[in-house]
């Protein structure tokens, strides 16, 4: 037995090490035919290690006082070496994180992966979304820019609303009459530790709880329900590593030249992922002319500004954002469904689907816009369009089959399913970006 | 999956290719988070060399000024005092200065550029007290042969007013002479010898 | 190379709807002819900004030294950009108390280490050469795209006096133009008029200041940033690549 083996074998004697990797990495089998859709689970593995080794050292020299804030920011990006390059991962990493997260929760819906057993895979996934929306609008506070205190502002005033409750708890929020210095401490310390913390043991709940019932796949079929007799895995299965640490690999190198570009090229990425308002330190006397969130949270600022306020009370808007949050982590039960994947669908899916996505995009760049009297006309019919894919879903989804039957075995990818899945996506982008002109 | 003929060799090689130039990767994002622990220009402002008037500096007075956080003693020795300082050099326990505390200029008997004047880091090289400044003749406290100097309250170290160390006191070594140069005859730069 | 991806680049920013920086007033910015790989013109724009910004607004974040990424050396800072008083190392601080500024100009003149970035160029170009005569303000001055503006024309020497012109159409639509009357006394004249290329290429220059000044390291950026595209796109793509392909030959 070789020195390394004897060691092995010592610590797995006092500690599960080899059994660990081996259930979670190298025998852990997952359906062979990932496709595109499927990088975004590790990408945002590696998004959450780069915040957080970058957060680690921006804490080094960031200063949480309302008077020393904006320098201190200014002082990373200019005096401290190395400093910007670290900054503009964490700033960069921020956006990158929502790309990939966004991504990644619309593969679950594409290819039904919330369904029956992964309810919970989904449902911890909704909250790790939930988590991660906390802690981006309260980084978004550190920076004491114009934007960083008019965000804070406008975001801990929707608590306010709340019918008896409301004024006192954003108070109790801000522990001062306006977003303050004590804001500022407080943000810093959820920011840094506490929300992270919890970030991490969702990411773990996460894992194990998809471990444990196996990944899905683009053609939604339960691989596990097919073994080799032989080895006892899966026939429609390989293992993790080597084959999806490879793949992987790849996707985070192409990932890494995306995040590179625009952490070298374009940090500010035009004023989206940087705002140019957020240059100014923060003045609680002098409001910015119009003030937008971040571009993540832009498609459920549209829809709180859309919901008009009733019965002497805003808070309709904010219980209709607060729904368009939550209803996400409902989808296992609202989709009936009998197949997974859209592939094997029926076409009343894929046209809400549609609808979804045009609601989605729609939202979100209307969100970033200065409200006009059409464009919240707008945001009113792609709200309803929003609530009317999930809310309806029971009901379209109930018995609606494609013409293909789902398969015994997993299927390979095609030119023809290549080149659809490009022209979706390129209509999509052109669609986006028309739309955005337009309005 | 098959075991057809694997090309192991290819395999391997693409294997420790791709870790290498991961690796190199792995060096190059970290290189910014080591940098970001050296001092940052605001460090290095306040660290810069530092201009001393010493047109009113009388002979027998010490001035302290700060340097890079330290202090930095410029004493004006009398005649007497530099006519003194061989006397105690088979006390010390470095008397010709041959541990490098001091830049190549001031590795002499006065430990000075110039003889009278003395710039030191008053920091004791023992655990970073700051020693006090002796320069009366044989005190109670510190004997009959003391010829003045610096002691340092908190362990007891001793130093000539070369800030030379003595014998048998618990600092190892001389203090140190930081870089400096005279600008004019008044005007001296410590931090700074170029 | 370097010319093509920066075309692409500037590809790239077309197509996302700008998210714009905050333009007060309607009025059209135009383009600020800068380049800041010019280091003469930021040398002479922080000549301009030493002598003419420096008195009323300060740099907080911008280090003297700082200057020497713009190929200056310690001495020519020193001795052109400084009083004598200060250290090579020092921010670029103002002696106004921020409470009297108020007291003289209503609002105390803003922190300029960052206003490139806020604004944007175009807004800053477009400010400097927009002053115009206007009797009923205190300073004497109003500017057309920060309209009722604290600060006074303080280049008024180069670029002379302007005044305001509104003109009609037809359908009553307001035009604004601005109209030089009195050609600045620093100016060299021709044929009697102002060289007004002269003051834009003095603003230009100051801009380019401005925006290095926002960020001091956006050369070096981008320098890295090709070394490490470079990098990504030659050995850790092809190597990545190739050796996905060879495992997953197993795969059937």
């Amino acid at each position: 037995m070789s020195k390394g083996q004897k060691l092995l074998n010592w610590v797995d004697e006092r500690f599960p090490l080899s059994s660990t990797l081996k259930e979670h990495v190298t025998d852990y089998y997952a359906p062979k035919n990932f496709n595109f859709w499927y990088f975004f689970g590790s990408l945002a593995l590696l998004v959450l290690v780069i915040q957080i080794v970058t957060g680690i050292f921006l804490t080094m020299n960031y200063k949480p006082d309302a008077n020393l804030a904006f320098l201190s920011v200014e002082y990373i990006m200019r005096d401290v070496p190395g400093g910007w390059i670290i900054r503009y991962m964490h700033s960069t990493g921020a956006s990158m994180f929502f790309v990939v997260v966004y991504l990644h929760m619309f593969r679950g819906l594409i290819y039904g992966s919330y369904k029956q057993p992964r309810e919970l895979v989904w449902v911890f996934g909704s909250l790790i979304f939930l988590v991660l929306m906390a802690e981006a609008f309260m980084g978004y506070l550190l920076p004491w820019g114009q934007m960083s205190f008019w965000g804070a502002q406008v975001i801990v005033n929707l608590f306010g609303s709340i019918p008896v409750i409301g004024p006192d708890l954003s108070v109790w929020i801000r522990g001062d009459y306006v977003v303050s210095d004590a804001t500022l401490n407080r943000f810093f310390a959820l920011h840094v530790i506490a929300v992270p913390l919890v970030l991490l043991a969702l990411v773990v709940a996460h894992l194990v709880a998809l471990h444990e019932v196996g990944s899905n796949n683009p053609d939604g079929i339960e691989i596990k329900k097919n073994k080799d007799p032989k080895t006892g895995h899966p026939v429609d299965g390989i293992p993790f590593h080597p084959y999806y640490t490879v793949k992987d690999v790849l996707g985070v190198a192409v990932f890494l030249i995306v995040f590179s570009a625009i952490v070298f090229f374009l940090p500010e990425m035009g004023g989206y992922f940087l705002e140019h308002p957020n240059f100014d330190p923060a003045d609680p006397l002098k409001t910015p002319p119009h003030i937008a969130p971040v571009w993540y949270f832009t498609p459920f600022y549209a829809i709180l500004r859309a919901i008009p306020s009733f019965f002497g009370t805003q808070v309709w808007g904010v219980l209709g954002m607060g729904a368009g949050v939550v209803v996400i982590a409902l989808l296992p039960w609202l989709d009936k469904s009998p197949v997974k994947s859209i592939r094997y669908r029926g076409p009343k899916f894929k046209f809400m689907l549609v609808l979804f996505i045009i609601a989605f995009i729609g939202l979100g760049i209307l969100g970033a816009l200065p409200a006009t009297n059409t464009r919240t006309v707008l945001s009113q019919i792609l709200t309803v369009v929003y609530f009317a894919f999930f809310f309806g879903m029971p009901f379209y989804t109930k018995n609606d089959v494609g013409t293909v039957p789902v398969p015994d075995r997993v299927t390979e990818s095609t030119p023809a399913r290549q080149i659809r899945f490009l022209v979706l996506f390129a209509v999509t982008i052109v669609g986006a970006a028309l739309f955005a002109m337009f309005v | 999956m098959s075991e057809q003929h694997v090309d192991t060799g290819r395999r391997r090689f693409l294997t420790v290719a791709t870790s290498a130039v991961g690796g190199v990767a792995v060096a190059g994002v970290a290189t910014p988070f080591l940098m970001s622990f050296f001092p940052s220009e605001r460090a290095k402002a306040a660290g810069a060399p530092v201009e001393v008037d010493i047109s009113k500096l009388e002979p027998g007075q010490k001035i302290n000024v700060e340097w890079r956080g330290k202090p930095v003693w410029v004493l004006s020795r009398t005649p007497e005092m530099v006519k003194n300082l061989p006397k105690n050099d088979d006390k010390l326990a470095d008397p010709k200065s041959e541990i490098e505390q001091q830049p190549a200029y001031c590795q002499n008997e006065t430990r000075s550029i110039k003889p009278e004047i003395l710039v030191a880091v008053g920091i004791c090289t023992h655990l970073g007290c700051s020693p006090t400044f002796r320069p009366d003749l044989a005190p109670a406290d510190l004997g009959p042969d003391w010829l003045g100097g610096f002691y340092c309250p908190c362990h007891g170290s001793k130093f000539d007013l070369a800030a030379r160390v003595f014998k048998g006191v618990p600092a190892p070594k001389n203090l140190e002479i930081p870089p400096h140069k005279y600008l004019s005859d008044t005007r001296l730069l410590v931090g700074d010898d170029k | 190379m370097k010319k093509t991806f920066r075309h692409l680049i500037a590809a790239v920013a077309l197509v996302l709807p700008a998210a714009g920086f905050a333009a007060e007033s309607g009025v059209p910015l135009e383009k600020a002819p800068i380049d800041i790989q010019d280091t003469e013109s930021i040398q002479r724009g922080a000549q301009t900004f030493v002598n003419y910004c420096l008195s009323c607004h300060s740099a907080n974040a911008m280090r003297y030294n700082r200057l020497m990424d713009v190929a200056l050396s310690e001495e020519e800072i020193k001795g052109n950009l400084m009083f004598a008083s200060e250290k090579i190392g020092d921010t670029m601080a103002v002696a106004m108390d921020k409470k009297d500024a108020k007291g003289w100009m209503g609002a105390a003149p803003p922190d300029l280490s960052l206003i490139a970035r806020s604004r944007g160029a175009d807004w800053l170009y477009s400010y400097m050469r927009s002053f115009y005569r206007d009797p009923s303000r205190d300073t004497g001055w109003n500017n057309l795209v920060f309209d009722r503006v604290g600060m006074p024309h303080v280049l008024w020497e180069w670029q002379g006096e302007q005044v305001l012109k509104v003109a009609k159409d037809a359908k009553g639509h307001e035009s604004k133009t601005l109209e030089l009357v009195t050609p600045g006394t620093m100016t060299k004249l021709e044929n009697g008029k102002a060289n007004t290329a002269e003051y834009d290429r003095r603003v230009a220059d100051l801009v380019n200041y401005l925006v290095f000044m926002g960020e001091p390291n956006q050369v070096k950026r981008h320098q890295i940033g090709y070394v490490v595209l470079m990098f990504l796109f030659l050995l850790l793509l092809p190597f990545a690549y190739f050796l996905k392909k060879e495992y997953w030959k197993d795969i059937h």
